[in-house]
C-alpha cells in the first residue's frame, strides 16, 4: 500500500519511540528568529547545553524590527535588546544568522524557501506558526514552542504524535482574479478555523499543480488558519525550477540526485489517507474575511451570514461577538465600506509574485485620499528584485509607503500599528481581535489583488470591477 | 480562543518569560486605561482560581509559548476546553500545564454551575480523567501519550530526547543539510 509524503518524510526521520509513546523525530532544517528563541537560549545556558548541529539552524531577524528607518540602535529599547541577544546567541553557537546587513534578512517563512534552504523531503520547524508555509516545496513543516526550540537546539529532534493526513483537492482552474489566498481562505471556510486539527493537509488537483511556487507557499502558509499544524504539496517540476540556482540548492552533480530523492519523496498515486476533501475551484470567488477568525468570510459579491445562518448556538455567539468588534451588521455587503489602512505584505502575501500581479494594475492610478497604504516586501531580496523591476517606484508613485522588510503591520510588533478602531485591509493572515497593534484595531483578509482595488477605491472593492482586465 | 487574546503581541517584547506573570488575557480584562473590564479572572468571587474553562480551537494561532506560560506564571494549573489548538497543546504539555477536553454539553453544564455556585471547589484528576466536586463528575480527555508524561512527572522531554545519541548522529550523517553553495554565491 502506498504512503503519503507525510508518512515518507516522518519515517524517514524517526530516531525511535520514547517511553511515553511519542517519536522522537529528528530535524533537518531549523530557523529561528528574535521573538521565540531567546528564551530557548537561556534554557540552554542555564542546563550547560551547547548547540548539537548549528549547521541546520538558521536565524533572522523580522517580528520586531522598524520597517522605515532601520538604523541601530532603534528607537524601541527593547526591540533593540532583542536582536542584539539573537546577534549573540548566534554568534556564541556557530548559527547563521541572516542579519540587516547581510542582504539576505527578511520574514523567515520568505527567506527559507528563497534561499533554497528549504527543500523537498526534510522536517522543517521554526518556533513559529506559519512555518506551515515550507510545505509547499514538499517538506514536513511545522510551528513550534520555545522549549520545543530548546529541544532541537540541544538533540535537533523533538517529541511529536503524527498527524493524520487530509487531501483537499482543488480541481479545475481559478477564475480570473481569483488567486492562492481566496482558495485558502474558501478552504478555512469550508472546514472551519477548528477543522484542521489533528490533521496535516496535503493540497493537491489540477488547481495546486498549476499553482506557481508563490502561491503554494501562500496557500501552505494559511493552512494553521484552519487549524492544520502542517500543510504540504508535493514536489514536481514547479518545485525543482523554483530551486534551482538558488544559494542553498544543490548543483552540478548534486542536483541530478537531489531531484531523484526529492520524487521518492512525492506521495503514491495508491496512497491512503484519512480524510479527501474535494473543491471546485470554479465555485471560488475573490474572498474576504468580516469577522474575528479566519473563517468568518464571504465572496465579494455576498452578502454578510445573518445570524440564523449559524450552524449551532457555538458559532452564533461567535458571530454576535464578531458583528459587535467589527461594527457590521448581518445581511450588508463589505463592497464599498471605506477603510483606513491597506496592507500589502506578510509572509502570507509580500512575495515576488504578489507584488508583480499588483504592479501592473497600480501603474497610473492613485491610492484614495485619505487611505494610508503601506507596501511591505518580505526580505530584502524581493525588495532589491521589486527595485530592479521597476515595482517599487509603481507602488511609490501610487501612494503607498514602500516599506523595508519584516512582519510589520502582520501583528504589530513594530510600530507599523492600527490606531483605535480602524479597519485595515490587509493581506496578512489573521483577522483575531486586536491582532494588527490596536486592542479596537479591525482587520479585513484579502487577497494582494482585493487590497490593491481597495486602496485604490477608498472603500472595500472586488477587484474584477476596479481591474476590468485581470 | 487565539493566543492574541491570550497574549497580546505587544508584551512578547521581552526575551525572558519572566514579566509575563498576571498579563494572561490583557485585553480582554483591561480598558487601554488600565481599568477593569469586570472579566470573570477579575470578579471576586473567582479569586484564586486555578483552573480555566474554554470553547472550541483554545489556544488557536500564533506559536508563542508565552500564551501557556502567562497562563501558568498568573497561577494556572489546568485548562479545559471542546478543543485545543495543536501548537498551544504541546507548548503547555511541555511545561507542565494540563490542557484537558470535555464535551460541549459537560461545558455547558459545567459553566452553569460555575456562574450559579462559584464558591464551589472542583477537583481535576489526570488518573481517574474526571473533573468533579464531589456531587457532580464530568469525564475528560487527554491522548495516551501526553497524559503518561504528566502521570510520570517526565512532561520536560529533554532527557529522553539526549538518550539517543548514535541514532541522531545517524540520521544526521545520512540526511542532508542545506549548505550555502559557494559557487554561485559568495557570503
Amino acid at each position: 500500500m502506498g504512503k503519503t509524503l507525510y508518512q515518507k518524510v516522518w519515517d524517514a526521520h524517526t530516531v525511535g519511540v520514547l517511553p511515553d509513546g511519542r517519536t522522537q523525530l529528528f530535524i533537518a532544517t531549523h530557523f529561528v528568529h528574535e521573538v521565540t528563541s531567546p528564551q530557548a537560549f537561556a534554557m540552554l545556558r542555564e542546563s550547560g547545553l551547547p548547540v548539537l548541529h548549528p549547521e541546520r539552524t538558521f536565524a533572522t531577524v523580522d517580528h520586531i524590527i522598524p520597517t522605515d528607518d532601520q538604523r541601530e540602535p532603534f528607537a524601541d529599547e527593547r526591540a533593540q535588546k532583542m536582536i542584539s541577544a539573537l546577534r549573540s546567541n548566534c554568534r556564541e553557537s556557530g548559527i547563521r544568522f541572516f542579519d540587516l546587513p547581510s542582504g539576505q534578512q527578511g520574514i523567515v517563512h520568505m527567506i527559507g524557501p528563497e534561499l533554497g534552504i528549504s527543500q523537498p523531503g526534510m522536517t522543517i520547524v521554526c518556533g513559529d506558526s506559519h512555518t506551515a508555509t515550507h510545505g509547499a516545496l514538499g517538506a514536513v513543516a511545522m510551528g513550534i514552542g520555545s522549549t520545543q526550540v530548546r529541544d532541537v537546539l540541544a538533540t535537533q529532534t523533538l517529541a511529536l504524535s503524527p498527524l493524520k493526513v487530509r487531501q483537499v483537492r482543488v480541481e479545475g482552474r481559478l477564475r480570473p482574479g481569483v488567486s492562492a489566498k481566496d482558495v485558502a481562505l474558501h478552504i478555512i471556510n469550508l472546514l472551519g478555523a477548528q477543522g484542521g486539527l489533528g490533521y496535516a493537509y496535503e493540497f493537491a488537483g489540477s488547481a495546486i499543480e498549476h499553482m506557481d511556487m508563490d502561491g503554494r507557499l501562500t496557500l501552505c502558509n494559511l493552512a494553521i488558519e484552519g487549524a492544520a499544524r502542517c500543510g504540504y504539496v508535493n514536489p514536481d517540476e514547479t518545485t525543482f525550477a523554483y530551486l534551482k540556482g538558488r544559494p542553498y540548492a544543490p548543483q552540478g552533480a548534486d542536483w541530478n540526485a537531489a531531484v531523484a530523492r526529492w520524487k521518492s519523496f512525492a506521495s503514491d498515486a495508491d496512497a491512503t489517507y484519512d480524510d479527501i476533501v474535494r473543491i471546485h475551484a470554479a465555485d471560488i470567488e475573490p474572498t474576504v474575511t468580516w469577522g474575528i477568525s479566519p473563517d468568518m468570510s464571504v465572496g465579494i459579491t455576498a452578502p454578510l451570514p445573518e445570524l440564523a445562518q449559524a450552524k449551532n448556538d457555538e458559532q452564533k455567539r461567535a458571530w454576535e461577538t464578531a458583528y459587535d468588534y467589527m461594527k457590521f451588521t448581518p445581511g450588508e455587503s463589505l463592497q464599498g465600506k471605506k477603510v483606513d489602512v491597506v496592507f500589502i505584505g506578510s509572509c502570507t502575501n509580500g512575495r515576488m509574485q504578489d507584488f508583480r500581479a499588483v504592479a501592473p494594475l497600480l501603474k497610473g492610478r492613485h491610492v484614495a485620499a485619505g487611505v494610508r497604504a503601506l507596501a511591505v516586501p518580505g526580505s530584502q531580496m524581493t525588495a532589491k528584485l521589486c527595485e530592479e523591476e521597476g515595482i517599487a517606484s509603481i507602488f511609490r508613485s501610487a501612494g503607498f509607503e514602500w516599506r523595508l522588510p519584516g512582519c510589520s503591520m502582520c501583528l504589530a510588533m513594530n510600530p507599523d500599528k492600527l490606531v483605535g478602531d480602524q479597519l485595515c485591509a490587509s493581506t496578512s493572515n489573521r483577522n483575531f481581535k486586536g491582532r494588527q497593534g490596536s486592542p479596537a484595531g479591525r482587520t479585513l483578509l484579502m487577497s494582494p489583488l482585493m487590497a490593491a482595488a481597495t486602496a485604490i477605491t477608498g472603500c472595500v472593492s472586488d477587484p474584477r470591477q476596479v481591474f476590468p482586465n485581470i | 480562543m487565539d493566543t492574541d487574546r491570550i497574549i497580546p503581541a505587544r508584551f512578547l517584547k521581552c526575551v525572558t518569560f519572566d514579566e509575563l506573570s498576571g498579563k494572561m488575557f490583557y485585553d480582554e480584562r483591561f480598558n487601554s486605561d488600565g481599568t477593569s473590564k469586570g472579566h470573570p479572572i477579575d470578579d471576586p468571587q473567582y479569586a484564586g482560581a486555578a483552573i480555566i474553562i474554554g470553547g472550541e480551537n483554545f489556544g488557536c494561532g500564533s506559536s508563542r509559548e508565552h500564551a501557556p506560560q502567562a497562563i501558568k506564571r498568573s497561577g494556572i494549573r489546568a485548562v479545559v476546553a471542546e478543543s485545543f489548538a495543536e501548537i498551544f497543546f504541546g507548548n503547555s504539555s511541555g511545561i507542565g500545564l494540563p490542557c484537558v477536553c470535555a464535551s460541549a454539553a459537560d461545558l455547558a453544564s459545567l459553566n452553569t454551575k460555575l456562574a450559579n455556585q462559584p464558591e464551589t471547589e472542583w477537583r481535576l484528576n489526570l488518573e481517574t480523567m474526571q473533573l468533579t466536586d464531589g456531587s457532580t463528575t464530568y469525564d475528560v480527555h487527554m491522548p495516551a501519550e501526553p497524559r503518561e508524561t504528566f502521570l510520570t512527572g517526565r512532561w520536560d522531554a529533554i532527557t529522553e530526547l539526549m538518550n539517543a545519541t548514535t541514532r541522531i548522529e545517524e540520521l544526521a550523517h545520512t540526511l542532508p543539510a542545506p549548505a550555502c553553495n559557494t559557487l554561485n554565491h559568495a557570503h
